[in-house]
C-alpha cells in the first residue's frame, strides 16, 4: 500500500496500540529545558521512578536565559532556580546538559540539528510548541506538555492518537526579498491560526525542494501557528549534507545503514492525505502582521483588510486591531516602529544574521530604534563573527547579545515595554508575548533590517 | 499527577466569547518560572485579569460576581498557541473542572485530558445557545454528563453528545493517567526500544 512519509515514520514508532485510544509512541531524542521539565521530574520523584533512557535526552537552558553578561550569576532567583534545577536534575539522572556558557548551548531547536541530534526518521518532542522544527530533516517532531515529559523520562513513550495528513504544495520560484519566513506567513494567513489543528503536515513542492535546510526548519517551525501538531519535508540530499559528520549523527557503517533507511523516507505514488492545499511561489510576497494572532499577516505593500473581509467575529477583530492601535484599512509601509528583534528558534540561524546583514551592510540603524540581535547558538554566534557579519552590523550601529529566547517570550529581561512596536522575526503576536502591552509585528529578517534602518515599516524590496 | 475522578458535574458557567484565546493570555509567559505546580490559579488570565498595578480590571469576566462556577466556555480556538501545560494547570487549579468551545488547539486539549480538565467541544450553534442562556439568567447550569458523553443546558432542556477516545474517559473517569499505563507494559517497550536503529 502506498505510503506518505508520514506515514512511514508514525508507523515505526508505535509500540502498540490500543483500541478507541492513543498509540503507544515511541520518542528516539527527547529534548529539555529550564522551563518545563522541573514539573516532570518532581513527578518522577513523586512516584519513585527513574529515568528509563537517559542518553536519549537532551538538556539545554533557553528560555530564562539573560542575553547579556551570562558569565555573571542569574540575577532573578526564579530564573536561577529554574536554571538550578536543569542542572541538577540532568546531573541527578546522567543527562546530557548544556548549561549557560556551555559551547553547545543556545535555542533547543537551533542546538538540536547543530549537534546532529535531530534526524531523518527520527521521532522528537519537547516541551515547546515550535519542536516542529525539527521536521525540516523529515523527522516526526511536536511540543508537548509537562505531563508527557514526565511520561518521555519515565517511559520514552507518550500516548497520541495518530493526527490526520495534509500536504501543502508550494510550486514556483520566490521572488526576490521574498524568504522562507513569508512563505511560512503567507501559509498561514491562507490557513488561519486553526486551518491545521489535528493535522500532520508535509510540505512539498518546488519552494521546499529549493530552501536551505536553515529555511526548511522557519517553515516547519511556523506550522504550529495554523494549529498543526508538527510539519515535515521529505529528506534529500541537503538534509544529509547538511548532518553529516555532526557529533551525534551515526558514523561509518551506522551511517551507511541509516542512509538506506533515509532514502526510502518519501511519500509514495498515489499516497493519499485527508487534505491538499496548492499554492503559487509568484503569489507570495514579504509579510507582515499587523493584528494580535500570527494568521493576522498581509503582503507588506497592502493594507490592513476590512472586518467584513475577515472571517470570524468581528469583536475579536475589533479588539485585536485596538491593541495595535491600527484601523482598518490602513497601510503597513510607513507605520514607525520602536523595537527590532531578530533571533528566536524561527529566524536565529545564521541564513538569517546573514540576511539581516545583506540590508544594513553601509546604512545606519535609525535613532528611534532599539534592536535586540540575538543568536540563536553559540555556533550561531561565532560564524557571525567568522563571516565578518559582526563588522557589518557594528558599522551599521548595531550590537550582537548573547544566545537564547529572549524576546520571543520575554521571560527574561527582553521585554517590548507597553504601547511599542516590535517587528520580531519571532513566531509569535499574541497580546503581551514580547511584555506586558507590547506590541509584535512578525515579519522575516530583511524586513526586520529594512524596518531597522528606516524606523518604518518598510519593502525589503527597495533597499536591495 | 494523579487527579480526582470525574464523572458527572453540574455547575453554573462562566462566559467568555473570546475567539482564538490563547495560552499567552492563560497564562502569560513571565509567570512559568516555577519549579513546583503550584499557586497558577492566581494567575489565570492575569493581564486580563489585573491592571499593572494589580487591581483587578472590573470589565473582566472573573472579576464579576454575577459569573461563577466550575465550567468556562470559551470562543472558537480556544488554548491556541503554546505547548504549557501551565494553561491547563491554571485552569483547574483555579477550579475549573471543565472547558466547553466550539473549538480546541490541539495541545492545549491533550494537556487538559492528562491533568484532569475536561474539554468538551460543541457545535457552534449549542456554543452560542449556552452563552445567551447565561447571559440571560446567570444562574443557568450545565450538567456534564461523562460516561454518556452528554452536555445539557439546564435553561432549555437541550443537550448534544460530545467525543472523546475511550481510552481518555476510562482514564478521567477513573482518575488515572498515562503513566500508570505505561509503566505497566514497560517490557513491551523495552524490546521495542532495542529495535531502533538510533
Ligand atoms: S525561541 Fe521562542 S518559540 Fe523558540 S523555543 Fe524559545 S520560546 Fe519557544
Amino acid at each position: 500500500m502506498s505510503k506518505t512519509l508520514f506515514d512511514k515514520v508514525w508507523d515505526s514508532h508505535v509500540v502498540r496500540k490500543i483500541e478507541d485510544g492513543p498509540d503507544v509512541f515511541f520518542i528516539d531524542r527527547h529534548l529539555i529545558h529550564e522551563v518545563t521539565s522541573p514539573v516532570a521530574f518532581l513527578g518522577l520523584k513523586t512516584r519513585g521512578i527513574n529515568v528509563l533512557y537517559p542518553e536519549r535526552t537532551f538538556a539545554t537552558a533557553d528560555h530564562n536565559t539573560p542575553t547579556i553578561d551570562q558569565h555573571l550569576p542569574v540575577k532573578d532567583p526564579l530564573s536561577a532556580n529554574q536554571l538550578k534545577a536543569l542542572e541538577d536534575n540532568s546531573k541527578e539522572h546522567g543527562i546530557s546538559h548544556w548549561g549557560l556558557g556551555h559551547r553547545n548551548n543556545g535555542i533547543v531547536h537551533v542546538v538540536g540539528p547543530e549537534n546532529g541530534i535531530t534526524l531523518p526518521g527520527a521521532t522528537i518532542v519537547c516541551g515547546d510548541s515550535h519542536t516542529s522544527t525539527h521536521g525540516a530533516f523529515g523527522a516526526i517532531a511536536f511540543g508537548i506538555g509537562t505531563s508527557e515529559v514526565e511520561m518521555v523520562l519515565s517511559t520514552q513513550c507518550i500516548m497520541q492518537p495518530k493526527p490526520k495528513k495534509m500536504r501543502i504544495n508550494v510550486n514556483g520560484k520566490l521572488g526576490a526579498g521574498v524568504s522562507p519566513k513569508d512563505v511560512g506567513l503567507y501559509i498561514i494567513s491562507q490557513l488561519t491560526t486553526s486551518g491545521a489543528t489535528g493535522y500532520f503536515v508535509e510540505y512539498a513542492g518546488d519552494v521546499f525542494e529549493d530552501m536551505t535546510m536553515e529555511g526548511r526548519m522557519t517553515v516547519c517551525n511556523l506550522s504550529i501557528e495554523m494549529g498543526a501538531r508538527g510539519g515535515m519535508i521529505a529528506p534529500d540530499d541537503k538534509t544529509f549534507n547538511y548532518i553529516q559528520g555532526r557529533s551525534m549523527t551515526p558514523k561509518g557503517a551506522d551511517w551507511d545503514k541509516a542512509m538506506e533507511y533515509w532514502s526510502t523516507l518519501k511519500t509514495d505514488d498515489g499516497a493519499e492525505f485527508d487534505k491538499e492545499f496548492n499554492f503559487e511561489a509568484s503569489d507570495i510576497e514579504p509579510m507582515i502582521t499587523y493584528g494580535t494572532n500570527p494568521g493576522m499577516g498581509i503582503g507588506i505593500s497592502k493594507n490592513i483588510p476590512s472586518a467584513e473581509s475577515v472571517e470570524g467575529g468581528k469583536a475579536t477583530y475589533d479588539k485585536s486591531l485596538a491593541y495595535m492601535g491600527y484601523g482598518e484599512n490602513e497601510p503597513m509601509i510607513g507605520k514607525k516602529i520602536d523595537y527590532v528583534f531578530v533571533g528566536s528558534c524561527t529566524n536565529g540561524r545564521i541564513e538569517d544574521f546573514r540576511a539581516f546583514a545583506s540590508i544594513v551592510k553601509g546604512k545606519k540603524k535609525a535613532d528611534n530604534v532599539t534592536a535586540w540581535l540575538v543568536p540563536g547558538s553559540h555556533i550561531v554566534e561565532d560564524k557571525i563573527k567568522e563571516e565578518g557579519i559582526l563588522d557589518i552590523l557594528t558599522d551599521a550601529g548595531f550590537a550582537l547579545r548573547q544566545p537564547g529566547c529572549s524576546a520571543c517570550l520575554a521571560m527574561n529581561d527582553d521585554k517590548v515595554p507597553a504601547g511599542k512596536y516590535a517587528v520580531s522575526t519571532s513566531n509569535r503576536n499574541f497580546e503581551g508575548r514580547q511584555g506586558p502591552g507590547s506590541r509584535t509585528l512578525l515579519a522575516s529578517p530583511l524586513v526586520a533590517a529594512a524596518a531597522a534602518v528606516t524606523g518604518v515599516v518598510t519593502d525589503p524590496r527597495t533597499l536591495i | 499527577m494523579a487527579y480526582d475522578k470525574f464523572t458527572t458535574l453540574t455547575s453554573t458557567a462562566v462566559p467568555l466569547p473570546i475567539e482564538n484565546v490563547d495560552t499567552d493570555q492563560i497564562i502569560p509567559a513571565r509567570f512559568l518560572k516555577a519549579t513546583e505546580r503550584k499557586g497558577f490559579g492566581d494567575n489565570l488570565f492575569r493581564d486580563w485579569r489585573y491592571n499593572g498595578d494589580n487591581t483587578p480590571k472590573e470589565d473582566f469576566v472573573l472579576n464579576n460576581p454575577i459569573y461563577s462556577g466550575k465550567i468556562l466556555v470559551g470562543g472558537m480556538n480556544f488554548g491556541s498557541g503554546s505547548s504549557r501545560e501551565h494553561a491547563a494547570w491554571s485552569v483547574y487549579d483555579y477550579g475549573f473542572r471543565c472547558v466547553v468551545s466550539s473549538f480546541f488547539a490541539d495541545i492545549f486539549k491533550n494537556n487538559c485530558l492528562n491533568v484532569g480538565v475536561l474539554p468538551v467541544q460543541v457545535s457552534p450553534e449549542f456554543a452560542d445557545e449556552i452563552f445567551k442562556s447565561i447571559y440571560d439568567n446567570p444562574n443557568t447550569e450545565l450538567t456534564i454528563d461523562l460516561e454518556a458523553q452528554t452536555i445539557t443546558n439546564s435553561a432549555t432542556g437541550n443537550s448534544e453528545s460530545f467525543d472523546i477516545n475511550g481510552y481518555k474517559k476510562e482514564n478521567m473517569l477513573n482518575g488515572f493517567d498515562d503513566i500508570d499505563y505505561l509503566q505497566n507494559i514497560k517490557s513491551d517497550i523495552e524490546d521495542f526500544a532495542t529495535t531502533r536503529p538510533f
